[in-house]
């Protein structure tokens, strides 16, 4: 069309040209970044813990220095809440998952003493364990009523042996790829071997990419009934009996033994989303910054290009005078917009990418997906398209007789 | 002249409103953003101490065995018992103090509050005077009180609030763990920012109540924070004096920044007495670290914060580059009346003041709005998840920068646009009238 009196045109407002130019180049480069971002905490986010979060209930109680026998108390807990109405299953575990505790361990097999190490987070459960987490088993069996051990008797031995353990699948494939890891031993805990008698399909670190010890996602379970001091209770139950299964069992634990304080009840869905609180946090603040961006720009963009339509109110009425029709007045103007957004846009992929570069390096973020590009660059060349049309209608609209009046 | 210059600027803006605005809209978001990002790094990036800062260093000292040792790592980043007590008796800094966090039941006086877990921080009389801890009524416990695990305890206001009504509370006697313990001090509003000494407790748990180390170890009182253990612990509590745990904070006050090799040397050589002792079996690896140099290892400042910060400079660049092209165009706009002024004598002198004065009060403008938008910006961080939302405040040397920065950035963002207002030709310019 007429892209050299467009380029002419824009040569006598060089400054102003690349000031659009260089503001269209910095929106495109910094909204493909903030996109990849977003995308990136989504995925954190969406992170799967493996366990039914929706039924379970999670129950934090400490003792204010009372004399009672703290493995009696949780058994007497633990009877009264598993008979609670709607209760499907309960267990006192040491860590629950987004909560306040974390164990870890390093965990080898016993080759020699020298074979390679992984650091595992150690789950430490009482009966009903598995049921409540709600983990599902791909080989083996549960732990056997006869298997689980009182933590308090094991603190005291000065070498004392856990025999069983569980180890999720993560774990199960670097100890032992390619074979059964059933019936073997592991060194996890104590200085005595446990045999591996279940494998779980997942069950994650209870801080998911936020601790130093969560490597490679290595989880094991060990059946040590522990105490309501080290631990929480965590109950399973239907989504909808949540609440009333917390205040009944807050009220049993209250009433076996009313020196102790209950300190929390939670949801583990609740637990979830104070844990990625933040994450979400910069989803939205990504967002509200790309799209102040963007209306930014198209303001600069609406502002400027008004700003040249009152300058080139002759030209204008001169080409209306000429036959020129309103709407080639518009594609003009459009035509123009088009042009110096691709060259923005252009610098701005390149800057992107560069741009990109440095936060791979200071933030440890993964290389921008090409994908990003065409999608920064669409919704640039969008944003200026809608820009200038209330200008350019305001050019076509002009009268021929404009080009006589100055 | 300058009164003159913003007279003319006032009325340039009521003629070109939409535009105007426009323009203060983007500067006072850009600000806003700016500031808003700005006061949360101050926050978290400060130092908490800066008086003493270099003269107060963490101590590490590598008590670990060999199994997953790697030469050249990190050591274990607390102290066990054993080296924190022994370190203590040495007394070879001028102060020190080990110490840890807890969770602790307080048990009212009165029956009508209900007993509830208090954080706490079972420390040595050092403490107070190394972190000058401001007191309100009292003092700290001395040396002596250590040594003979007396039951004192030092409380906060805010504790002393809940228990007290805020009355003079010396003397009293407040239950924790079913343990009476006399209270010897009361502390002022005190938190300092970040909580340095100890970040293992999350950022926003400040203690209420402190007991000395001592008297919480013969109690067998119960601690929180972070515990690395290794090797077996033979059937002991991970707390007992011979336990194979790292869980005790250690840091030293010295007479000045360059005592620091020394005192380095002299951590050394106590590893080397317990690798000969038998007790360390890794080479010696030991840390000493200032406050500022201990938060940068910790990690004090999230990425996210500084992520934010520099995306917020992003933004405000966008903003200054909208804000040249359209102070440009309101400018050239007005070439007749440049060529008016300059054919009645006005130099090209005072034509680029003139737009540089009205691109300084668009800044002005913009700087009020970001104000705005900044303490708005910061409400919102107040209510956000962030674990150290309650910590953000604005204060006047920030508010100041503020304006500075909006002043500083629309002048310069009007450098081009005058620099070309005061090149226009007057003879074209009237020539077209």
């Amino acid at each position: 069309m007429d892209i050299l009196p467009i380029l002419s045109t824009l040569r006598r407002h060089k400054t102003a040209a690349s000031l659009i130019v260089l503001e269209i180049a910095l929106t495109s480069a910094i909204v493909c970044n903030a996109l990849h971002l977003i995308s990136q905490r989504i995925d954190t986010l969406n992170h799967d813990s493996g366990l039914p979060e929706s039924e379970l209930v999670v129950i934090g109680v400490r003792g204010t220095g009372g004399n009672a026998d703290p493995d009696e108390l949780t058994t007497r807990d633990l009877t009264a809440i598993r008979q609670l109405p709607g209760v499907k299953s309960a267990t006192l575990v040491n860590q629950v998952i987004y909560g306040r505790n974390s164990n870890n361990t390093d965990v080898r097999r016993p080759a020699d003493k020298n074979s390679p190490r992984y650091s595992s987070s150690l789950y430490a459960v009482g009966e009903q364990g598995l049921d409540s987490m709600g983990l599902k088993l791909v080989a083996g069996r549960d732990f056997k009523p006869e298997e689980y051990q009182l933590g308090t008797e094991i603190d005291k031995q000065a070498d004392p042996t856990v025999g069983q353990v569980i180890i999720n699948r993560a774990l199960a494939e670097k100890l032992f790829p390619g074979e059964s890891p059933l019936g073997q031993s592991i060194y996890g805990y104590t200085d005595n071997p446990s045999v591996v008698v279940g494998v779980v399909e997942r069950l994650t670190h209870p801080y998911p990419g936020k601790s130093r010890h969560d490597n490679e996602g290595f989880s094991m379970l060990l059946p040590l009934r522990g105490t309501f001091r080290g631990g929480d209770y965590l109950v399973r139950t239907e989504p909808a009996q949540r609440d009333a299964v917390m205040k009944a069992a807050t009220a049993v634990i209250e009433r076996n033994d009313p020196s102790r304080i209950v300190t929390n009840t939670k949801t583990l869905t609740d637990m979830h989303a104070s844990y990625y609180a933040q994450d979400r946090a910069m989803v939205w603040l990504m967002g509200g910054v790309i799209v102040a961006l963007m209306v930014v720009t198209a303001f600069g963009i609406v502002g400027l290009a008004s700003f040249w339509v009152q300058q080139r109110t002759r030209m204008i009425g001169t080409r209306r005078a000429m036959g020129a029709t309103k709407g080639q007045i518009l594609r003009y103007f459009q035509l123009e917009n088009f042009l110096l957004s691709t060259v923005g846009i252009a610098i701005g992929m390149a800057g992107a990418f560069g741009l990109s570069l440095v936060l791979m390096a200071s933030y440890e973020m993964p290389r921008l997906p090409l994908l990003y590009l065409p999608i920064g660059a669409l919704a640039l060349w969008a944003l200026g398209q809608i820009a200038v049309l209330a200008p350019a209608r305001r050019a076509a609209a002009l009268p021929p007789v404009a080009a006589l009046r100055s | 002249m300058l009164a003159y210059y913003f007279d003319l600027a006032l009325r340039s803006f009521k003629s070109a409103r939409a535009l105007s605005l426009l323009m203060i809209l983007a500067l006072g978001l850009g600000i806003g953003a700016c500031m808003t990002t700005l006061t949360v790094y101050k926050v978290l990036a400060g130092d908490p101490i800066p008086h003493k800062s270099d003269r107060l260093f963490n101590v590490q000292i590598d008590a670990g065995n060999m199994i997953g040792y790697e030469s050249g790592q990190e050591p274990i980043f607390q102290l066990s018992r054993f080296d924190a007590e022994a370190l203590m008796r040495a007394r070879h800094a001028k102060r020190q103090v080990m110490m840890s966090g807890a969770n602790v039941p307080v048990q009212p006086e009165s029956t009508s509050i209900k007993p509830f877990f208090s954080v706490a921080r079972y420390a040595t009389t050092d403490f107070f005077a190394m972190f000058d801890a401001p007191f309100l009524y009292g003092s700290g416990w001395d040396a002596q009180a250590d040594a003979s695990e007396a039951r004192v305890a030092v409380i906060t206001s805010e504790l002393n609030e809940k228990l007290f009504g805020g009355e003079n509370s010396v003397g009293r006697e407040v239950q924790i763990r079913s343990v009476a313990f006399r209270i010897v001090g009361v502390l002022k509003a005190w938190k300092p920012v970040p909580h340095f000494y100890d970040m293992t407790m999350g950022m926003t748990e400040y203690e209420q109540v402190l007991l000395p180390f001592s008297t919480a170890m013969g109690l067998k009182f119960g601690t929180s924070g972070n515990m690395d253990c290794w090797g077996s612990s033979n059937g002991q509590g991970p707390r007992e004096m011979n336990s194979p745990c790292a869980w005790v904070q250690y840091w030293v006050e010295l007479e000045s920044a360059d005592q620091a090799p020394a005192f380095f040397d002299y951590l050394v050589q106590y590893s080397e007495e317990q690798r000969r002792a038998g007790r360390f079996e890794r080479p010696s690896n030991v840390r000493l670290r200032n406050v500022v140099d201990w938060l940068t290892f910790q990690k004090a400042l999230p990425s996210d914060v500084r992520l934010q910060v520099w995306l917020a400079f992003g933004f405000l660049l966008v903003c200054l580059t909208n804000t040249v092209g359209l102070l440009l165009a309101k400018c050239l706009r007005r070439s007749g009346e440049i060529g008016v002024r300059r054919a009645l004598g006005a130099t090209k002198r005072d034509v680029f003041a003139q737009f540089l004065v009205e691109a300084g009060t668009i800044g002005v403008a913009g700087g009020a709005l970001g104000l705005v938008l900044a303490a708005l910006g910061l409400w919102l961080v107040q209510h956000s998840p962030a674990e150290y939302a309650p910590l953000v405040r604005m204060d006047w040397p920030l508010l100041s920068l503020t304006l500075l920065l909006a002043l500083a950035s629309s002048l310069i963002a009007g450098l081009l646009p005058a620099w070309r207002a005061a090149n226009v030709t007057p003879a074209q310019q009237l020539k077209t009238q």
